[in-house]
């Protein structure tokens, strides 16, 4: 359903992304895992046409999604890395944007209110202004906005970190609920294993602009890959490596 | 490099700059009316709380210009002349400018500081990812609050400008005080009236435009908002007297 094709990005000297290939089927929840900085988020803005790519292809549905974005951000929904909520509209409002372009105040409110209780947040944080909430509640209010309209296709980008274990479970068994129930495909960025079991029906290793390693997540811990292998046990490695060949 | 290639380029980027930003302007001001409620709240922003600035700049340059003409005017018997010099030249000239300049100082900063904050923290990415077009959304009501509250704000700063000068004229200089206003109205034309609003429209889109541009395309953080609001600040002003240079020319 989503299909990226070749696709290669640098930032002036530094190669970030070098000719990655992914596919995504309908209702599959992919994992992208990989050290910091090897260009997670620059790939999901890649495929959404945040960034523009120096070279390769997304497709969605067979056919270029350049040409049929406004139809594809219709039914998608994204939590960034920052959360980025508007820190000019309260909670609820940045929650029931998208609700609010075709649905009584009243109505998008209480879904809002719905939503937010799903992230573990009370219907007290819904007048409060972003400034107001922790970094952790900042997330799940942006995880929130990120499900408010049901979308089909939802991008989460570090959904469980600056939160607790406790709560940090609890998000990564919406996700998974989420995709289970309404069939949305998703990819999800993370460095919590625990969140890689959860969530994932299948896992990509991200490693120097290239894809290193793709499987179902039940063969993670049998990956014959030595990065993988150091990722999941939390081995140190020695830091500077040489650049993939 | 050699001297005639490094002016081939500046010129070149110069043209290519001044194209992105027209159609950026186009862009904005093509997508009217997406959005009523922002732009409802940017008049607010813009037009009502731009209000106390406008105001006192205006009474106190009506003032200060009683003062000067009746004291330049007296040299050469002439200083009776004050009520019609004070209200032609805040109408055709001091008003528009002073008033967009304060305004520059007030909107343009601030929407610079906004939008690049947005963009820095990507909000105006989460923008796109709610379908919501950044440039209709934010750009647009902006620019259209600034070119519909300028001229009202000009007007009302033509009117307390003239109040300044017979506060002054009848308090301090001796003038009879329905003298003076008769003769405020007496020399004033239509045309020095409504060409002062013209100007304020235009200063209008000049400082929303320099706002909105210097904000949507910053980058880099904290520094990169700093130095948006900076240019737009000096963009914005620059461009007001220059327009005004040539609008007066345009006009008279
Ligand atoms: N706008 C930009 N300009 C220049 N370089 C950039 C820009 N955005 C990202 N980069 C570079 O691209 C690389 C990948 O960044 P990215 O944000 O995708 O990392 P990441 O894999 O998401 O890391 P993390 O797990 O820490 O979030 C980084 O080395 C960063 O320096
Ligand atoms: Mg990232």
């Amino acid at each position: 359903m989503l299909a990226v094709r070749g696709l290669s990005k640098a930032f002036g000297q530094k190669q970030v992304l070098d000719s990655v290939d992914l596919d995504l089927a309908e209702g599959e929840s992919l994992v992208v895992i990989g050290g910091s900085g090897t260009g997670k988020s620059v790939l999901l803005r890649c495929i959404l046409g945040l960034e523009v790519p120096d070279a390769g292809e997304i497709l969605w549905r067979g056919r270029p999604l350049a040409q049929h974005r406004a139809d594809f951000m219709d039914d998608f929904g994204m939590l960034f890395q920052n959360a980025a909520l508007f820190d000019s509209l309260p909670v609820w409002r940045n929650v029931a944007f998208r609700l609010l372009r075709h649905m009584p105040k009243a109505r998008a409110r209480a879904i809002a209110i719905e939503k937010l209780a799903r992230v573990g947040l009370g219907p007290e944080v819904a007048d409060l202004y972003p400034a107001e909430l922790s970094g952790g509640m900042r997330k799940r209010a942006g995880l929130a906005r990120a499900i408010a309209a049901d979308p089909r296709v939802i991008f989460f980008d570090e959904p469980t970190t600056g939160l607790d274990p406790i709560r940090a479970a609890a998000i990564n068994a919406l996700i998974r609920s989420i995709v289970d129930e309404t069939g949305a495909t998703a990819i999800t960025i993370t460095h919590d294993m625990s969140s890689v079991r959860a969530i994932a029906d299948r896992v990509a290793l991200l490693d120097r602009g290239r894809l290193r390693w793709q499987g179902p997540v039940s063969e993670i811990d049998r990956a014959g890959d030595d990065y993988l292998r150091d990722f999941i046990a939390g081995r140190a490695r020695p830091m500077a490596r040489v650049p993939a060949s | 490099m050699n001297p005639i290639r490094l002016t081939g380029r500046a010129a070149i980027s110069l043209t290519r700059m001044t194209g992105r930003v027209a159609i950026f302007a186009a862009r904005g001001l093509a997508r009217v009316g997406q959005h009523p409620s922002e732009l409802v709240r940017q008049i607010m922003q813009i037009g009502w709380l731009s209000l106390p600035v406008v105001g006192l700049t205006a009474l106190f340059t009506g003032a200060a210009l009683a003062l000067q003409i009746h004291s330049g005017g007296e040299r050469f018997q002439a200083g009776d002349v004050v009520p019609a010099i004070v209200a032609i030249g805040m109408a055709r000239e001091l008003g528009p400018v002073l008033g967009g300049l304060m305004v520059a100082a007030r909107v343009a900063s601030a929407i610079a500081a906004e939008l690049g904050t947005m963009r820095v923290t990507e909000q105006i990415d989460a923008l796109v990812t709610l379908s919501t077009d950044p440039v209709g959304w934010l750009v647009s009501p902006r620019l259209w609050a600034a070119i519909l509250c300028l001229p009202l704000l000009v007007g009302v700063g033509d009117i307390i400008g003239i109040m300044g000068g017979w506060l002054i004229g009848v308090n301090a200089l001796g003038f009879n005080s329905a003298i003076y206003l008769a003769n405020s109205w007496a020399y004033l034309e239509g045309w020095d009236v409504v060409s002062g609003l013209l100007k304020g429209a235009a200063f209008g889109l000049i400082v929303a435009l320099s706002g909105c541009w210097f904000g949507m395309t910053a980058s880099g953080g904290a520094s990169g908002v700093g130095r948006a609001t900076t240019n737009a600040v000096v963009a914005a002003s620059v461009g007001i007297l220059a327009a005004n240079f040539a609008l007066t020319g345009l006009f008279f």
